[in-house]
């Protein structure tokens, strides 16, 4: 079977070494772009982000990658976005009192994490649903987190009977907070997987494996 | 469940190799800290730190090498510290593959420059790497006051201010060597822990004085969430970094 074919989205996101090769040794065929056509035609584009939630959103219009992240989920094509290019699908995120509206593909802010120690930063246990993809003979390990910010409260509108809900994800840090969301096409970790050792590496081929 | 305690193995590396040796039975080469990160890391390390020590900057190109190589191996989270002075080398190393920067002399000299690093690539890039040591100075008002040049020079301030200023300023960790501890492998210095621990929110790794298993639950207890050592790691058994894990779970607290 051909390898499946990852762009990492190139944004001038901090470390991204690090995700190209965690998914090469994973067994993709990675390429680091913003090209249109790079986001668009791969099998699975990867969303990476560190540092402040206004700065990712201002960089991902700065290199125009909205539009064709949008378009990929409108047409069911595989998305999976890590920290605060996981906090970018929900509706806002809330830094120093200052709003910035975010993707909006969930509901939710992401806000600072009401933890004694902040930044939540290590190796933490989660609780995926059952039934989860992402986390297949992994649910009982650790995973690498490094963040202050997080989405605390979970208000998805389960109304409309025809519509899956979103597969949520918990972990906790002081407070319960939304470690992951599968969601279709549409996946995102708070934590790192590319830098989560051996469970990371799992975790990666897991998801390799539903493009 | 609870955040794991971080055990990490810290490895000082000059112009490309790691220096003060390294004891590993069946080690190809244990000059190379490429191998000897990923040695550490099949161990069990949750972290693996690199202080640069080297002296001249035109040997520091090989860092970048090093951290580039390293990042290809081992997929766990890597910090490197020394010759940290601005913006653009924290910038470097995050491009090379670093996951943090530690920062000591420099912050020490211009606090400003921690605003400046942690509002552009956020408070998780920094960490502040505080050696201290213990005075009799009236005027260092916790006792312990902020040395730098790896403990040489003493600097007359407050290591429990320094550290409440510089998380004020943005960085995302503080790493705590006790100076007077450090080389003695009779533990670590518990009360320095404790006053900084008090004084902070962010994360509290402790180093300096550890020589046994033993040694690390203590200073977790004392409020440390996160443990570096390096001769422990390099000169005792193969399965040192299980052992310390072992006592700290023991001890009550969680580890990977």
């Amino acid at each position: 079977m051909a390898a499946k074919t990852v762009t990492v989205l190139d944004y001038g996101s901090g470390n991204v070494r690090s995700a190209v090769r965690a998914l090469e040794a994973a067994g993709a065929e990675v390429k680091l772009s913003a090209k249109p056509e790079d986001i668009l035609e791969c099998d699975g584009l990867f969303v990476p982000g560190v540092g402040a939630f206004a700065a990712v959103m201002q960089a991902l219009k700065d290199v125009g990658a909205i539009r064709w992240i949008g378009r990929r989920i409108a047409g069911g094509r595989p998305v999976l976005g890590v920290c605060v290019g996981h906090q970018v699908f929900f509706d806002e995120g809330v830094e120093h009192g200052i709003r910035t509206p975010g993707l909006a593909e969930w509901p939710g802010t992401v806000e600072l994490l009401k933890a004694p120690v902040v930044p939540h930063m290590g190796w933490n246990t989660v609780t995926p649903p059952a039934g989860s993809k992402l986390f297949a003979g992994i649910e009982d390990e650790r995973f690498y987190f490094v963040h202050s910010y997080a989405v605390q409260e979970w208000n998805f509108d389960v109304a409309q009977p025809k519509m899956v809900p979103p597969q949520v994800t918990w972990a906790e840090h002081g407070v319960p907070f939304i470690a992951g969301i599968e969601n279709g096409p549409l996946c995102a970790l708070q934590f790192h997987p590319e830098k989560s050792g051996e469970a990371g590496a799992k975790l990666l081929r897991n998801w390799l494996g539903t493009l | 469940m609870a955040v794991a305690i971080r055990v990490i193995p810290c490895l000082d590396v000059d112009a490309g190799r790691v220096v003060k040796g390294v004891n590993f039975e069946g080690l190809r080469d244990a000059g190379d800290p490429v191998e000897l990160a990923k040695r550490y890391n099949a161990a069990g390390a949750d972290e693996i730190t690199f202080l640069d020590v080297t002296a001249s900057s035109a040997k520091r190109e090989t860092t970048y090498d090093v951290v580039a190589h390293t990042a290809e191996e081992i997929f766990i989270p890597l910090t490197v510290g020394g010759g940290v002075r601005a913006a653009e080398d924290v910038d470097r190393l995050l491009r090379a593959g670093a996951d943090k920067a530690s920062i000591n002399t420099a912050a020490v000299d211009r606090p400003e420059v921690i605003n400046e690093i942690t509002q552009r690539f956020g408070s998780q890039v920094l960490v502040l790497s505080l050696d201290a040591r213990r005075t009799t100075n009236p005027d260092v008002e916790s006792g312990f006051e902020v040395t730098t040049h790896g403990g040489r020079t003493g600097t007359g301030r407050c290591a429990v201010a320094w550290a409440r200023e510089a998380a004020e300023r943005g960085v995302g960790e503080i790493l705590l060597n006790s100076i007077d501890a450090d080389g003695t492998k009779d533990g670590f210095d518990l009360e320095m822990i404790r006053a900084v621990r008090a004084a902070v929110t962010v994360p509290l790794i402790a180093s300096g004085g550890a020589g046994a298993p033993e040694h690390f639950p203590p200073a977790i207890a004392a409020g440390a969430d996160a443990v570096l050592a390096a001769s422990i790691f390099h000169f005792g058994p193969d399965d040192m970094i299980k052992q310390v894990k072992d006592a700290i779970r023991e001890a009550g607290f969680p580890v990977r």
